[in-house]
């Protein structure tokens, strides 16, 4: 594939996109599992919301 | 605490009421995330075999026009998201909507990551054509505001501890900032810019071939997928990071209810 004089411009700008989106996307997964976990501690202590009771 | 009247109890909840329950909210979207990602991931996958193997280069900016496929919308969905945190702040300040709060939360670092890759990708698409990778002119000048003013909504939400008081100093600055979008959509048009003027959303259809139209809108429709799918994942890790919250308040509470009840014993 021939991106022609700027290529390096379309290859870096394409890199940009896709190292933020998948810093964003880990980033977000690592969230999630982290607070399920704390969730699932907190729920095994027998902590109940006051709501729950 | 005071009895729920009568009618609150027997009151069918409307539609916003239903959908307004966190917990509706997290059985939904865990439905839909999947389903939602996947689209995302494909429709993506598909702009971007346009991109490499179908699309011409431009007549004029040659293979360069490749930069402008993920620039145009990067550039669309950093307004997009500041435009989600403006109604989610009226909806907040408002309606006192539930997750109103947990959805301009959730919208701030993904549309600031958008912001940031339409600059990114504006500067690398600017060196090789307009000679600079960056002008302060109007229309960059006010993208990298809009960028600060995202900045600034997380600085101030993560300066206060008590998290009511964030969410609506935050909906308050997320509300007067919202005046950056018309400023960047109209900045082509009311200023001398080096930027070029509106050419797919404009008076009179768009003003680019459809060779190199159709790709650009397949990856637009790809990345605002994507960016509903960030922003509902967002949204379910932050009504979990409350439902955390709430459980550690509980425990304390439990903790010293047992230390009275013991001190009571004893004595």
């Amino acid at each position: 594939m021939d991106l022609g004089p700027h290529a390096a411009f379309i290859w870096a700008s394409y890199g940009a996109v896709a190292f933020v989106l998948v810093v964003l996307l880990v980033w977000l997964i690592w969230d999630g599992r982290r607070q399920l976990r704390l969730l699932h501690e907190l729920e095994q202590r027998g902590v109940r919301r006051r709501s729950g009771r | 605490m005071k009895p729920m009247s009568t009618d609150a109890q027997t009151t069918p909840q409307s539609l916003t009421q239903r959908l307004a329950n966190p917990t509706r909210f997290m059985e939904l979207s865990g439905v839909i995330l999947p389903w939602l990602s996947a689209l995302a991931a494909g429709i993506i996958l598909y702009g971007l075999y346009l991109t490499f193997f179908v699309a011409p280069p431009d007549y004029q900016q040659g293979e360069t026009v490749k930069i402008m496929f993920i620039h145009v919308p990067s550039a669309w969905l950093g307004m997009m998201g500041y435009a989600m945190i403006a109604i989610s702040s009226f909806g907040l300040l408002v309606f006192r909507h539930p997750l109103a709060d947990v959805s301009a939360k959730a919208a701030a670092p993904i549309g600031a990551a958008f912001t940031l890759l339409a600059l990114i990708t504006g500067s690398l698409w600017g060196k090789p054509m307009w000679g600079t990778y960056w002008v302060w002119d109007a229309r960059l000048t006010s993208v990298l505001i809009l960028f600060f003013l995202y900045l600034g909504l997380m600085a101030l939400r993560s300066s206060l501890d008590d998290e009511a008081l964030a969410a609506k100093q935050t909906a308050v600055l997320g509300l007067a900032g919202v005046v950056i979008l018309p400023i960047i959509k109209f900045s082509v048009d009311w200023w001398n810019t080096l930027h070029q003027p509106a050419s797919v959303v404009k008076m009179g259809g768009p003003a680019i071939h459809p060779s190199i139209l159709y790709p650009l809108i397949i990856n637009a429709v790809g990345f605002s997928i994507l960016f509903l799918a960030l922003h509902m994942k967002g949204m379910r890790n932050e009504v979990l990071r409350r439902r955390v919250k709430a459980l550690r308040m509980a425990e304390v509470e439990q903790a010293a209810r047992g230390r009275e009840a013991s001190t009571a014993a004893s004595g």
